[in-house]
């Protein structure tokens, strides 16, 4: 029972970390960056949820959406203010932007809101489930995290397979230059992937500070950087790869902070992420490219 | 092979350039004056002057790095001029984007195949239809009855437009799976399916034999015919250049040496001494 227990709470804490990595993934097939700002997106959006509730007394499901759209809006501003005029720059240009726009809102954050920790109130309440004459109780938050993760999914395969913005993003993801012959507008492309990935880091966030309720400036680097991890490790630029890598690491690191040790748990989860690397360096999910010659 | 289309008698639109007689009723698809671009202090086109009719097929050629494609890109504004002016449907495009001059009318294909290979053939050319598919996101995702009505449209008219071809049983195939003659063929699909009124082929026989270059030539004035569209085509065969081009400009370092029609240009000194060499100079 409590392996059972200890599963439970892995798939849901991968669920978060593929909610994260689903963003980190997106962007990157589309707009071929990484893009370390993305965990503290998250921390924004866990912030501006928290003060809803909080200060204004907001209902959680307000909290949420008021995270979602302020979430949506700073995506597009980043990518607008920071990485548009960097289009054509060399990779290596973007990304060292991208990790300073992710120093930016953390600093940012702690002037605004300070470094002292809050308690963020979980959005479902703390109670539970209580199965098998209480052996095993499963927390709403879990619940709610895993059923959220399952719906984005659903929803967001759908929205790449069967709308025009989706074949469009997936077409840019193929050959920008190509696509923008075709008529599709690549910028409006790229900034509606932010948004989307921007959406989805608010949720991420709410969910984590439920499940993990302490908030500080730093929050969102970690499973950021999980995130991308369980991106990498599905194979990334893959949305399916995402769900699958986010969802594994989730159950490995609970299983290593189970059965192994608390402080080595991270040290396992980025091991098993070399050893998958080592074997097939596209990730699980992810397609070979093969060089033609 | 040697087909030739009726030759046309070429008549002078308001400036001095010339376009087939049966087009003269309505102004050019595609007129350039002066179009030059500048690659830092290296001249690539320059004073590109030349004007397409309604439902012509025209011919750029001329030796490798004479600035064909340079010229492809420029009217598709993936460069922007450094001089000069091309008017699209006598609208001048020099503050347009590439996005907007292919809604405006200018669509084409790419010297080396640029397909999005990880989709279907079919939805490489939804792609194409793009811009002509009206749905909301929303309508999308929970499959509204607008979605599958839009749907159908762009599913039909993707079969017809790849049974131009006769591709159609291919459409759920991956286009990066397709043998390279059909590749091409799907690309001239794709971007017929934009709907333009100008089509710009960049080297659309390369890699074919010749039994493909002869459909090719069949198709290309088949699509002339059905959609009443101008064609410029980039192009090294010449059977297929000389077969079906009504017009044929040749470009020698970034400059027009030659202009006229097929019998022209064959007979033309300054042009076979560009492809030959000058006669006794060894």
């Amino acid at each position: 029972m409590t392996f059972l227990s200890f599963l439970i709470s892995g798939i849901s804490l991968g669920s978060i970390y593929a909610i994260i990595a689903l963003g980190y993934t997106m962007v990157y097939g589309i707009a071929k960056m990484l893009n370390f700002a993305h965990g503290d997106v998250i921390m924004v959006g866990a912030y501006i949820c928290f003060y809803a509730m909080s200060s204004f007394g907001l209902p959680p499901v307000v909290g949420i959406l008021l995270a979602v759209v302020a979430c949506t809006v700073l995506g597009m501003v980043i990518e607008r203010l920071a990485y548009k005029p960097l289009r054509m720059a060399p990779s290596l240009a973007v990304l060292i932007t991208a990790i300073g726009v992710s120093y930016f809102l953390q600093n940012s954050a702690q002037l605004l809101w300070s470094t002292n920790p809050k308690v963020f109130p979980s959005v479902v309440g703390n109670d539970g489930l209580k199965l098998f004459g209480g052996e095993l109780s499963i927390s709403y938050v879990t619940i709610t995290t895993i059923l959220t993760c399952l719906v984005i999914m659903v929803v967001l395969v759908s929205f790449t397979n069967h709308t025009r913005m989706g074949k469009a993003m997936r077409a840019c993801s193929e050959d920008k230059g190509a696509a923008e012959l075709m008529g599709i507008n690549v910028d409006t492309t790229i900034s509606v992937t932010f948004a989307i990935g921007s959406a989805l880091a608010a949720v991420a966030g709410v969910l984590l500070c439920s499940a993990y309720p302490m908030l500080v400036p730093t929050t969102g680097s970690m499973p950021g950087i999980k995130a991308f991890t369980a991106a990498v490790f599905g194979g990334i630029g893959s949305i399916p790869g995402a769900l699958l890598g986010g969802l594994l690491l989730g159950i490995i690191e609970i299983f290593a902070k189970a059965y192994i040790s608390t402080q080595m748990s991270d040290a396992v989860v980025f091991a098993v992420l070399i050893v998958v690397l080592l074997v097939k360096p596209t990730g699980l999910l992810g397609k070979t490219i093969r060089e033609k010659v | 092979m040697n087909k030739r289309l009726p030759p046309v008698k070429l008549v002078p639109v308001p400036s001095t350039n010339l376009i087939p007689e049966r087009d003269a009723g309505s102004p050019p698809i595609l007129e350039c004056r002066h179009l030059g671009i500048d690659f830092g202090g290296l001249t690539a086109v320059s004073d590109f002057d030349m004007a397409i009719g309604r439902t012509e097929i025209a011919g750029l050629i001329g030796p490798n790095g004479a600035g064909k494609t340079t010229v492809f890109n420029l009217l598709t504004k993936v460069y922007q001029p450094t001089r000069g002016s091309i008017l699209l449907n006598g609208q001048e495009t020099s503050r347009m984007t590439t996005v907007q001059v292919n809604r405006a009318g200018i669509a084409r294909t790419f010297q080396n195949i640029r397909l999005f290979d990880n989709l279907t053939v079919e939805d490489n050319v939804k792609l194409g239809l793009h811009n002509h598919i009206n749905y909301g996101m929303w309508s999308g995702i929970f499959r509204l009855p607008k979605y599958w009505k839009e749907e159908k449209a762009a599913h039909e008219r993707s079969l017809d437009l790849l049974s131009i071809f006769e591709m159609a049983d291919l459409a759920n195939v991956k286009a990066g799976s397709l043998p390279y003659g059909a590749q091409r063929r799907l690309e001239i699909v794709r971007a017929l399916a934009t709907g333009p009124s100008l089509l710009l082929l960049d080297e659309p026989a390369a890699g074919m034999n010749p039994s493909e270059t002869a459909e090719l030539m069949d198709n290309i004035v088949k699509i002339r015919d059905t959609f009443q569209i101008a064609i410029l085509l980039i192009e090294h065969d010449m059977n297929l250049v000389m077969g079906i081009c009504e017009t044929i400009c040749v470009l020698n370092f970034g400059q027009i040496i030659a202009k006229g029609t097929p019998e022209q240009i064959t007979n033309n000194p300054v042009v076979i001494e560009a492809y030959l060499g000058k006669k006794g100079e060894e």
